[in-house]
């Protein structure tokens, strides 16, 4: 029995049943083919991480993101005035993560690509584009380059889903797609 | 030196039973009980707060709620528990004594208060941190130092059991090899001495910053190495549940396992890969490269999936074996439909058994591949397939233990049988409810830990579908049948072991035999070990389920890819 001691000093040498031998077979190769699905997604799929990262600070990346708005502010939404930017295709965006919000809000082109750079300034935050369901995680002090090309045209929300504190379900913004 | 030398036998398992190693499996399992009543308490407001309808908590309220259910069960309950486990594993199943109780009770009282510590620092308000208190966002140094101090006292009933371990070959208590579930037990203490190191290098210095001695934690270095402790320590679960099933097949069904061989490298593979499995919790993390993910994630290509689907085999095939040679050979399934499905040490089992590998084993591996946790991530189908995991697959497998601990260690029969008989399927059923409308709500969208959907009062509204409100509402009326089933549990549990009726035996005594040896068994009949050999298959019911298993996992999977690469490009 499984709770007595093995009695037999060889155990190790006693054959596998059938089904057993069969079943290890189909399920390594089962493991296998999941293995290598995920670089091939990185050759031929069109949804990756490209891990563009580089080490910063709250300042330093508040400054970019500060001049990037002042360039491309097109106007201001809510009694926040939160500003809303439209940047051109293919340039580096800067979104910012902090207690509570998400700033500023983007406005992008359906079809267009744009470097969408992602960072807290304080605790650890969850980008979550809704509807799309797209789930990026935003560190403190690391930039994270994040390639992205909108697809449809519509009004989507960020919301935080990584845990930060009590007001942690009031961290929502928009990112339009004209 | 120690004289106490007591042994008992029990009647009716013929189990030996050493005195303090007694005493300290009911301790350990008595407040794993109770830690499973606050986090069932905890659990009451979590789960009519995530009900928009209802909403009950304040969101301070709420998160405070959270992170204590989340502690006190995924932590303080399970371990206590595997504590009784680990004691049981090494000196009743080698029928040896326990080595040094004295510190064995000295890691109990640790984690005693590390519990209390910990919990301490909960109630105070201003630890809502939840179980992963991810830095830079602060708790309370009690909060830290609680955690270290129970780590450090099971760390000691870990080396209590290697130590046994060693007593039980040094004394020849045992001939051979140490049982197949002992084996499972040790792979579970293997992992937990890598979990609570990794817990030690990431809380002590986090301790040390909260009370202003370490100037900042940089929070990908702790969220790296929180998983080494945050996931292993459910690897530590994934190990100890299987043992018990492999346990349980044998005490219902006098079940050996098909070939030792083939289990126990399972076991094997998972020393060597199942840690690697932190990596789950930093797939759309910055600053990590992809062969790093791609290999941590998959455990390296998967080999510890691989030994899971390997016991998902190999514990059912041992059933089916042990049923056929009773009779029950007729067509594929009629070993299962004959099986003792009103015995809750069996259903609770089995429902164990199929819930983790259907719900929590598919749904883990999915999530933990590198591009598709984008679509996952954070929302709620993260808490949706750890309580396949932990609670279908660990919780319930403890549940269905307990059944057969209370009359043989607790000597009390088991009270309300009737309620008994229904419990496993009441917390079975229900949280396996629970795991898939969470996992529905989560493809949906809705985050994780999150006071309200509805985002009222905020700056932008944001409305998720209709049926992503529909599946939160079904998961709380599923998670309150589950804690209904829990509160059974509870109910039974308690009931039988402080005013059960006892079980009395003619002529009880404990037996003081010779040092450090227990009375010795009586000469076993020898028994075939293997069922090779045999042109046909042994087992073609169980081979059939594993094919289905397989068919499932492989469509849910490509399903998954589809729905991921209709999502904006993104590199």
């Amino acid at each position: 029995m499984s709770i007595s001691p093995v009695t037999e000093r060889l155990w190790w040498k006693t054959p596998m049943d059938r089904e057993e031998a069969i079943w290890v077979t189909i399920a390594f190769v089962w493991c296998l083919f999941m293995f290598f699905m995920m670089p091939y997604w990185h050759v031929f799929g069109k949804q990756n991480l490209a891990h563009a990262a580089v080490k910063t600070n709250a300042e330093a990346y508040m400054n970019k993101a500060n001049a990037m708005v002042e360039k491309y502010k097109v106007r201001e939404e809510t009694d926040q005035k939160i500003p809303v930017v439209r940047p051109p295709a293919d340039s580096d965006v800067y979104l910012v993560a902090r207690l509570w919000s998400w700033w500023p809000i983007l406005e992008l082109e359906a079809g267009k690509t744009y470097k969408i750079h992602l960072m807290s300034m304080d605790w650890l935050h969850g980008f979550s584009l809704q509807p799309e369901n797209i789930n990026i995680q935003v560190h403190p002090g690391y930039d994270h380059a994040v390639t992205m090309t909108p697809t449809q045209k519509g009004s989507f929300a960020i919301i935080c889903n990584e845990y930060c504190g009590v007001n942690h379900h009031t961290m929502i913004s928009r990112i339009y797609v004209k | 030196m120690s004289t106490n030398r007591n042994f008992r036998t029990c009647p009716s398992t013929g189990l030996v039973f050493h005195e303090p190693a007694e005493k300290l499996m009911i301790w350990n399992a008595v407040v794993g009980v109770v830690c499973l009543l606050i986090g069932g308490l905890l659990a009451i407001g979590v789960v009519l707060t995530r009900w928009q309808t209802v909403h009950w908590l304040s969101p301070d309220r709420f998160y405070q709620v959270l992170t204590g259910h989340g502690i006190n069960m995924l932590v303080f309950w399970i371990i206590f528990f595997e504590m009784a486990v680990l004691y049981f594993a090494s000196s009743t199943l080698l029928r040896s004594r326990l080595a040094t109780p004295k510190m064995a009770w000295a890691g109990f009282w640790l984690m005693v208060l590390g519990a209390l510590l910990n919990n301490y620092a909960v109630l105070r308000g201003d630890s809502s941190v939840m179980f992963t208190a991810y830095a830079p966002m602060g708790a309370h140094p009690i909060f830290y130092l609680g955690l270290i101090l129970f780590a450090v006292g099971a760390l000691i009933g870990c080396f209590v059991f290697l130590g046994t371990l060693v007593v039980a070959k040094a004394e020849r208590t045992y001939q051979g090899s140490i049982p197949l579930v002992t084996f499972g037990a040790l792979t579970a203490c293997i992992i937990a001495i890598f979990t609570i190191a990794s817990g030690a290098i990431i809380l002590i210095p986090t301790f040390l910053w909260s009370v202003g001695l370490v100037p900042q934690i940089d929070s990908l270095m702790y969220k790296t190495i929180f998983w080494a402790f945050g996931h292993s320590s459910q690897q530590i679960n994934v190990a100890a549940h299987i043992s018990v099933w492999y346990a349980i097949a044998a005490i219902v069904f006098g079940a050996k396992p098909m070939s030792e061989k083939v289990s126990r490298t399972a076991f094997f593979l998972y020393i060597l890969f199942l840690q690697l499995a932190s990596a789950h919790h930093l797939l759309a993390d910055p600053g990590l490269t992809s062969y790093w993910k791609i290999f941590n994630t998959s455990y390296a290509m998967y080999l510890a999936v691989l030994a899971s689907m390997v016991h998902g085999l190999t514990v059912p095939g041992a059933i089916e074996l042990a049923q056929r040679k009773k009779g029950y050979s007729n067509g594929l399934f009629e070993w299962l439909r004959k099986a003792p499905w009103g015995n809750p040490v069996f259903s609770g089992m089995f429902i164990s058994l199929v819930g983790f590998g259907f719900l929590g084993g598919i749904s883990g591996v999915i999530m933990g591949v590198e591009q598709i946790n984008l679509i996952i991530h954070n929302t709620i189908y993260v808490p949706g397939h750890f309580h396949a995991t932990v609670v279908v697959g660990t919780t319930l497998a403890f549940m269905s233990l307990t059944y057969f601990l209370i009359p043989v260690l607790f000597r009390r029969e088991v009270a309300f049988p009737g309620l008994a008989k229904w419990q496993p399927y009441l917390f079975g059923l229900g949280m396996s409810a629970v795991a898939v409308f969470l996992m529905g709500a989560g493809t949906l969208g809705v985050p994780r830990r999150h006071w309200d959907i509805s985002f009222a009062g905020s700056a932008f509204a944001y409305e998720f579908p209709g049926a992503a409100w529909l599946m939160m509402a079904l998961g709380s009326i599923a998670g309150l049948i589950a804690i209904a089933g829990g509160g059974a549990y509870l109910l039974i549990t308690v009931y039988s072991v402080f005013l059960g009726k006892r079980i009395e035996t003619p002529g009880f005594a404990y037996v003081r035999a010779r040092d450090g040896m227990a009375p010795s068994a009586a000469p076993v009949a020898a028994a075939i070990t293997s069922h090779g050999q045999s042109a046909g298959f042994s087992a073609p019911g169980t081979f059939v389920l594993a094919m289905v298993f397989l068919v499932t996992f492989a469509l849910y999977y490509f399903v998954n890819w589809k729905y991921l690469s209709t999502v904006w490009p993104l590199s």
